[in-house]
C-alpha cells in the first residue's frame, strides 16, 4: 500500500506547487504583499502562537516563498525548508539556531571564499568560533572536536577548486560527536548530489547560483533533513528548551522532525530579518523547473571544456574532478556520478599577466564574480576577488596568480571553446 | 499491517471518515503539543472531546471534559492517545469496551505500542501510530506547506478551501501520492456533497 515516489524531474516541476485554490492560476502566483489579514482575533492568536498553519507577515513566511521551500526540501529529500534573502543569510540563520557566544563549529578549509570571510570575521563578532579542518584529511575533523563543538560545516563540491568532500566520512565524525552536519550543496545541487543520503542533517543553498540558474535573483535556502535528535543532549536550547518568545513552547517536542526549519523561521528569520522577496522566489522557482536539464548540460559542457583545456599548450593544469587524472575523480564518481558540476579552475603557464590578458580578451565569457548562470562566466581571482591578499595567501586560497576560474554556461560547447581559443591566442 | 509507514490514502481515509475524536491525555496548558492539536482539529470541524482525569467536569475550548472514555456520553469515532506508549494497551482496552466501539485508534507522534495495535486490529479497528493528526491533516490538505514543510504530495488539481474561514484548506485534495480515497473521490464527483471534514453544506 505504499505510495509511488515521484522522480526528480517531476518533483522539480511540481513539488510545492498546485493550482491556486481561489483563481485556478496554474503558475505559482507572486504574492507581493507584506501582510495577510486575520479572520478574527482568535485566528491571529493561533497564528502568532504557532497553533495553526498560515501566513502572517512576509518576513516570517509568504505563500510564493513557501512553494520554493517545499520544492527544494522535496528535491533534497528533507522534511522542510526555509527560504531567505541569500546564501549568506541562510548560514547566519542556521548558526543562530545552533550557537551561543563562545561555542565552536568545525568547517572545511576548502570553502567558497565568501563563507571563509563570513566565518572568520562576522561570525567571530557573534562569538561563534570557527575551527578549520582539512577536507582531504578526515582526521583533522576528528581532532577538532571539543566540548564546545556545536556543528560541522562542509561543501559537497567546494568553490572554486572543484574539491569533492567525503560527506559520509565527515557525517560519521559528526554523528560520533553528537552534532549536526551542515552541507552547502550550492555547486552540486540535488540533481548531482543529495547530501542527506550521506548523513547531512542540514543542507544550505545559495539559490542565486544553479538552482535559480539564470543570474537574475539572489536567494538562500535551508533544508531540514529531520534526522537530528535535538533533545538528546540538551545542547540546543533553541530547539529543546521552552521558548520565552512563544509562551514556553518546546519546538522539537511540538514540531518533531521539522522543528529545525521551524526554529529557523520563527526564532531566527523572525528576529534577524533577511526575508526573501516573493518576486525573487518566483524567478528562482521558474529556474528550478528545468534544473535536471540545465545541470546535465552544464556538466557535459564543463567536461568538454576541461578536456580541451587540459590539452592546450598554454595551460599548466586543470582542476576539474570530472577528469580521470584529477585527484578528486574517485570521490566525484561516488558523490556526483552524473557530472562534477560546471565550476572549475585552471592555471596558465604565463602566470598573472596571462590571466589578466585572457579575461580581457574573451568575447562570449562574461567577466564577473558570479557562478551558475546560463551564460559562461570567467574571473581571474588574483586580480579581482583575492587582490588584497599576499601571493602566499592567494595560493593557500586556491587563487594563485596563474589561476583562472570558469563557470561554464549552457551555450554550444563549440562556441565556448572557440572563445577560449581566441582568448588564449590573443 | 505495516506500521512503519502509511499510505496517504489510508490516513486520508481515516481523517475523512471520523467526525468525533476523543483525545486521551490532552492538556489545558496552551503551550503543550496536545493543546495545539486539540485546538487545530476543533477549528477544522471535528467534534473534539477532552479526556483527562485532571480536567474532568471542566471545559477545554468550550468542550466538556471527561475523566475516562467510559464517561463520554456519545459515540466516539476515533480515540487519539496523547499518553506514553506504556499506557496504550489499557486505553485500547477501554476503547474496546465502549458501545458502539470507535473505528480508529490513533497514537500520537512518539507513541507506539505494537501490542495495543494488535489488540485493536484483532477487533476490527484501524490503527495509526507515531503520527500527529494535526500534521497529517496539514500535510494532506497542504496547509502545512505554508510553513515550508514537505507535504510529500503532488497534484495538478485545484485544492479546495475549507468554508468558514481564511487560510483553511479542505482535506479532499486529490494528489498523486495516494489521494484517491473513496471519500475524496466522492467529494470530487459531486460538487453538492457535504464537505466531509466540516460537515457543513457548501454554499
Amino acid at each position: 500500500m505504499t505510495d509511488r515516489t515521484p522522480g526528480f524531474a517531476t518533483l522539480a516541476i511540481h513539488a510545492g506547487a498546485q493550482p491556486d485554490p481561489t483563481t485556478g492560476a496554474r503558475a505559482t502566483p507572486i504574492y507581493q504583499t507584506t501582510s495577510f489579514v486575520f479572520e478574527d482575533v482568535d485566528h491571529a492568536a493561533s497564528l502568532f502562537g504557532l497553533q495553526t498553519f498560515g501566513n502572517i507577515y512576509t518576513r516570517i513566511g509568504n505563500p510564493t516563498n513557501a512553494v520554493l521551500e517545499e520544492r527544494v526540501a522535496a528535491l533534497e529529500g528533507g522534511t522542510a525548508g526555509l527560504a531567505v534573502a541569500s546564501g549568506h543569510a541562510a548560514q547566519v540563520i542556521v548558526m543562530h539556531c545552533l550557537m551561543r557566544p563562545g561555542d565552536e563549529f568545525i568547517a572545511s578549509k576548502k570553502l567558497y571564499g565568501g563563507s571563509i570571510n563570513q566565518f572568520n570575521h562576522a561570525f567571530k563578532n557573534f562569538g561563534w568560533n570557527v575551527v578549520w579542518a582539512e577536507p582531504d584529511d578526515i582526521g583533522t575533523f576528528e581532532r577538532a572536536v571539543s566540548p564546545k563543538t556545536k556543528a560541522i560545516f562542509i561543501e559537497s563540491i567546494a568553490n572554486p577548486g572543484g574539491v569533492i568532500t567525503d560527506i559520509a566520512a565527515v557525517a560519521q565524525v559528526a554523528k560520533t560527536a553528537g552534532v549536526p552536519l551542515i552541507v552547502d550543496n550550492t555547486l552540486a545541487t540535488p540533481y548531482l548530489c543529495k547530501p542527506i543520503e550521506y548523513g547531512a542533517d542540514i543542507v544550505v543553498h545559495s539559490l542565486t547560483k544553479f538552482l535559480g540558474g539564470h543570474g537574475n535573483s539572489i536567494g538562500g535556502l535551508i533544508v531540514d533533513a529531520g534526522t537530528f535528535n535535538w533533545s538528546r543532549e540538551k545542547r540546543y536550547p533553541m530547539l529543546c528548551e521552552p521558548r520565552p518568545e512563544y509562551h514556553g513552547i518546546v519546538l522539537h517536542e511540538t514540531f518533531g522532525n521539522f522543528a529545525f526549519a521551524i526554529a529557523c523561521r520563527v526564532l531566527a528569520l523572525r528576529d534577524i530579518g533577511p526575508a526573501l522577496s516573493p518576486f525573487n522566489a518566483f524567478l528562482i522557482l521558474t529556474g528550478i523547473e528545468t534544473l535536471p536539464l540545465r545541470i546535465q548540460r552544464h556538466c557535459d559542457n564543463a567536461l568538454a571544456v576541461a578536456q580541451w583545456l587540459a590539452g592546450h599548450q598554454k595551460v599548466a593544469w586543470v582542476s576539474y574532478p570530472g577528469l580521470p587524472e584529477d585527484r578528486y575523480f574517485k570521490l566525484a564518481r561516488r558523490y556526483v556520478p552524473k557530472g562534477a558540476g560546471s565550476v572549475f579552475t585552471f592555471g596558465l603557464k604565463g602566470g598573472y599577466d596571462a590571466g589578466v590578458k585572457l579575461v580581457s580578451s574573451v568575447k562570449l565569457f562574461s567577466h564577473l564574480a558570479n557562478i551558475g548562470d546560463t551564460r559562461s562566466l570567467i574571473i581571474h581571482p588574483a586580480s579581482t576577488t583575492h587582490r588584497q591578499l599576499s601571493d602566499a595567501q592567494k595560493i593557500e586560497a586556491g587563487a594563485g596568480p596563474d589561476v583562472v576560474r570558469l563557470a561554464i554556461g549552457l551555450e554550444d560547447k563549440e562556441d565556448i571553446i572557440a572563445d577560449l581559443e581566441q582568448g588564449l591566442a590573443a | 499491517m505495516d506500521h512503519d509507514s502509511y499510505s496517504d490514502g489510508y490516513i486520508r481515509g481515516i481523517l475523512n471518515t471520523v467526525k468525533t475524536i476523543a483525545m486521551v491525555g490532552v492538556s489545558s496548558n496552551t503551550s503543550r503539543p496536545s493543546y495545539f492539536a486539540f485546538k487545530y482539529l476543533l477549528e477544522r470541524g471535528y467534534r473534539m472531546i477532552p479526556v483527562n482525569p485532571s480536567l474532568a467536569g471542566q471545559e477545554l475550548l468550550g468542550q466538556k471534559a471527561y475523566a475516562r472514555l467510559a464517561d463520554v456520553p456519545e459515540p466516539i469515532d476515533m480515540v487519539d492517545i496523547f499518553r506514553a506508549s506504556q499506557y496504550a494497551p489499557a486505553i485500547v482496552a477501554e476503547a474496546l469496551a465502549l458501545a458502539p466501539r470507535p473505528q480508529v485508534i490513533w497514537m500520537q507522534l512518539g507513541v507506539r505500542c505494537d501490542k495495543a495495535a494488535h489488540l485493536a486490529e484483532r477487533n476490527g479497528l484501524k490503527v495509526v501510530m507515531n503520527r500527529c493528526p494535526k500534521i497529517e491533516y496539514g500535510r494532506l490538505s497542504s496547509e502545512i506547506a505554508w510553513m515550508g514543510v514537505n507535504t510529500r504530495t503532488l497534484t495538478a488539481r485545484r485544492p479546495r478551501r475549507l468554508e468558514g474561514g481564511i487560510q483553511r484548506m479542505a482535506l479532499n485534495r486529490v494528489t498523486l501520492a495516494g489521494g484517491s480515497t473513496d471519500a475524496a473521490m466522492h467529494a470530487q464527483s459531486s460538487e453538492e456533497a457535504p464537505d466531509q471534514t466540516t460537515r457543513q453544506d457548501r454554499p
